[in-house]
Parts: structure tokens; sequence; C-alpha cells
């Protein structure tokens, strides 16, 4: 465990900034707030810087992306041998292994992503800039799903290619891109809870699986019908059901994040 | 130490009497179900713990949103108590499920939408006090608390529904037909008698535990400050 995170009640970010702040010069950063939470402009130039952040920091380091990379790899790997992944069980399991897949290589990057804000004490500079809170969480979001569409990315041809089945349907990356949309914004909630505890580490999939089960059922049910060729009215019900879970919950993530990260 | 109130102490009473009073209605009064036998008289504790452990968990869910409006941290404390009864109460169900669903099924258990709902929201509340127990803030953790049960709240319905794309073979007891359902039955009136008595017992006992509960958490809280006071 790097730092301990835990702070005494009453002890505030601010404070183990090293840069104790005045009184006037947080009034002014809250009336700064206010400002620019007027202007939708500067809250999706706010939400644009901190997604900037995160990609030029992925692009310098790639730490993130090849260990989901690889991570992912290993676990299909894993299936291959699981399941022994033949033609007939291919067709009936395929949407499931992706997804279990995606699932587990997100856990990894919200985790990672998360962590190294707090590690650092990003997080706390972030707080600190005279923006609404809640363009830092579209941000951290944007940049999750970034990272974890870029990983889909990759695995779904080196899947097409190792199990000779084309995933490269349009109806299919739709489902992939909501499901993605909803797992990456209750994640990026739960992973900002997990990194504030002592068993940080562990915590985050035991929080998030849980409460991303319906989008990862009904994207594995969705996924599954349109790689059988279904009619789209089978599977109107599962993406109704994607829409709907990434309304709610990028809505009540939206809301309660504030409360997530206020010291 | 402050004293039980009296009010709580007839609660206690009145608790352990409903218990009695329903178990006696469900083994004696009851008449034996004619296909299932026995082993039918499950249904009646396990109604009354799903539906007092169901709406503990909504109720929990409301008070997290009072919570995080006002801040209070006695709502925490309220919060937490409906949790921690309500989730004994949901394995109580579960449990009185698999016994009867071992006959009447000839599983233990099967990945039935019900099931599998049941099975996630006790994880979820699980995860829940996961979660609290690695925050030592007071006010952080009833924060992170209240976030986690409101987003468990709001997924165990999606979830329900999400399982429906599944089949299901539970059966819908009270005002429900599924041609697939298997070991439903309908109920006769002194049945009917007996299922309410557990409903209402059941509710008294969730009431005087959630009650003591709370006073255990005032008390916990005394203990602290008490501990506070001493060692400064």
């Amino acid at each position: 465990m790097a730092k301990d995170v835990t702070k005494a009640p009453g002890e505030s970010m601010v404070a183990d900034h090293a840069n104790p702040v005045s009184p006037r010069e947080t009034a002014e950063r809250s009336a700064g707030r206010a400002r620019v939470r007027a202007s939708s402009g500067n809250f999706l130039k706010a939400v644009s810087a901190v997604l900037w952040k995160d990609v030029q920091a992925e692009v310098r380091s790639r730490e993130l992306f090849s260990a989901m990379l690889v991570f992912s790899l290993l676990i299909i790997l894993i299936f291959n041998f699981a399941l022994e992944l033949d033609i007939k069980t291919r067709q009936s399991v395929t949407s499931g292994v992706l997804w279990a897949t995606f699932a587990f290589a997100g856990t990894l990057g919200l985790n990672r992503s998360m962590a190294i804000e707090k590690d650092r004490g990003c997080i706390d500079g972030l707080l600190l800039a005279p923006v609404d809170r809640s363009a830092i969480f579209f941000g951290k979001v944007l940049s999750n799903l970034v990272f974890m569409l870029i990983v889909e990315a990759v695995v779904l041809p080196v899947y097409s290619v190792l199990y000779n089945i084309n995933l490269f349907q349009p109806g299919l990356l739709m489902v992939i891109l909501l499901g993605s949309i909803g797992y990456v914004a209750v994640g990026t909630l739960l992973a900002a809870m997990a990194v504030q505890t002592r068993m940080r580490d562990i915590l985050l999939p035991i929080l998030l699986f849980p409460v991303a089960i319906p989008v990862l059922l009904a994207a594995v049910k969705a996924s599954s019908g349109i790689l059988a060729g279904v009619p789209y009215e089978e599977i109107q019900f599962p993406i109704n059901l994607l829409i709907a879970y990434d309304l709610i919950f990028v809505a009540v993530a939206f809301m309660t994040f504030e409360n997530i990260v206020e010291e | 130490m402050p004293a039980r109130p009296t009010l709580l102490k007839i609660l206690d009473g009145l608790a352990i009497l409903m218990l009695a009073v329903a178990t006696y209605f469900a083994l004696v009064k009851a008449p034996t179900e004619l296909v299932m036998g026995q082993v039918q008289r499950v249904f009646y504790f396990h109604i009354g713990t799903a539906w007092t452990a169901l709406l503990g968990f909504l109720f929990a869910s409301v008070l997290s949103v009072i919570y995080l409006i006002t801040k209070n941290l006695k709502w925490d404390l309220y919060q937490v108590a409906a949790i921690e009864v309500s989730l004994v109460f949901f394995l109580i169900t579960i449990m009185l499920g698999s016994i009867w669903a071992y006959p009447a099924w000839n599983t233990w258990w099967t990945w039935d939408p019900r099931l599998t709902t049941a099975a996630i929201t006790e994880l979820v509340y699980i995860a829940y006090f996961m979660l609290r127990q690695g925050i030592d803030d007071p006010d952080r953790r009833a924060r992170f608390g209240a976030v986690y049960a409101l987003l468990g709240g709001i997924s165990a319905p999606i979830t329900f529904f999400a399982i429906r794309l599944y089949r299901t073979i539970h059966p819908v007891v009270i005002a429900g037909t599924n041609p697939k359902a298997e070991g439903g039955f309908s109920m006769t009136p002194s049945m009917l008698t007996a299922m309410f008595v557990a409903l209402i017992a059941f509710t008294v006992i969730f009431i005087d535990l959630y009650w003591n509960r709370i006073r255990l958490g005032n008390l916990q809280d005394k203990v602290e400050q008490l501990k506070l006071k001493v060692m400064v």
C-alpha cells in the first residue's frame, strides 16, 4: 500500500497538499466555480481538459493500455482452455467470453486510472481547479471509456482471427459501445470510492460486479442475438435495457459524484 | 447505560409472542398442501421474511437519499440498521426457499430470475458492509455507504428485469399466473390466514430488531465519545 488514504475527520484534502489555502482564496475559488458553472462552453472545456490529460499521460507511459491489453488476451487464452472453444461451443459462448474479458480488463483500467490520481495527489489538484466537480467526473468517464474502447478495438480483431468468426458487425459494435458506457460510468464512480478505502485494490470488482450485472446480462444477450443473426425485434428488449441502464446510471453517478470526492 | 424504553420492552415481548403464533399457524393450523406435503409449510416464513427484507432494502434506499441531502449521521445509522436486519432476513428467505426447492424442483438452486436477483441483492449488500469496513472516517463512511446503497437499490429491480430475459420457473402465488411455474398452488382461506399472520409477525420482529439495532448504534457512539474523553 503506497499511502494511507484515510484521514482524521475535519482534516481537508487541501491540508495534505502541502499548500494551505486561505479562506479568501477558497472564497475566490468557489466564486470562480460558480462562474464556470454558468457557461456550458467552459464545462466542455474542463471535461476535455481532464480527458486530454489522461490520454496524454497514457500516450507517454502506455502503462494502462499495455496492461489491459495483455490481460485481455490472457483471459481469452484461459477461456480457450477452460471452455474447449471448438466450433460448436464457440457459437454459443463467444458473447459471454467477450463480455467477461471486457469486464475484467475494465476493472483493471478503472482501478488504475483512479489509483494514479490518488497516489500522486493529482486528485487534490483536480478538485482545487475552479470547475464543476461533474466536469471532472465526465472527464474521467470519457478517458476510461476511451481506454476501454481501444482495448476492445484490439481484442475484437484478435478474437476474430483466433477463432475465425466475424465480429465486425455494426449492431455488435453498437452494443459494445452501449455496454461500455454503462459499465464505465458506474465503474468510475465506484473506483473513486474504492481508492479511498483501506482495501482498495480488491474492493472495486466486489463493489462493481453486483451493480453492473444488468448491463452485462443485457449486453451478453444482445451480442449473442446479433451474432446468431436473429431479427432486430428479438434483441430490442436487451438493447432498450442497455440504453435505460446507461441513462439511469450516468445520471445517478453524475448526481452522487460530488459526495464521493468532497472532503 | 440508559434502560430500555418501556415501549421497546413491550415490543420485544410482542415479537417473541408473534413468532410463536406464526409458527403455530404455519405448522399446525394451516392444512397440509396436497401435492408437496409438509415442506410447503416453509412458504409462510419464506414470504414473511422476503416481504420485510425487500421493504427494508427499499426503506434503506430512501434513507440514503435523505442522508445525502441532510448529511445528518442519524440517518446513516437508520440506514445501516435497516440494511443489516434486511440482509439477515433475506438470507433466511433464500435458505427457506432452498429447503422448499429441493423436494419441489428437485434441486437446491436454479438460475431463475427471482433466485438470481435475490443472490445478487444479497451480494450487493455484503459488498456494502465490506465498503463500510474499509473506511475509518465516519462522515466519509456514511457518504460512501449512502451512495452505494442507492446504486444497489436502483440496480436490484433492473437486474430483475434483465434476468426476465431468461426463463422462470418460480411460482407466483399471489396474483400471478405463469404456465411454466412449477410448485405453484392455490391457497385455501386458512392458508391465507397463516400467511398474513406470518407477514404481520415478521413485520413486528423486523421493527423490534430494527429498533434494538438503532439503540445499539447510539450506545456505540456514546462509548466512542467516552473513550475519546478518557484519552484526552
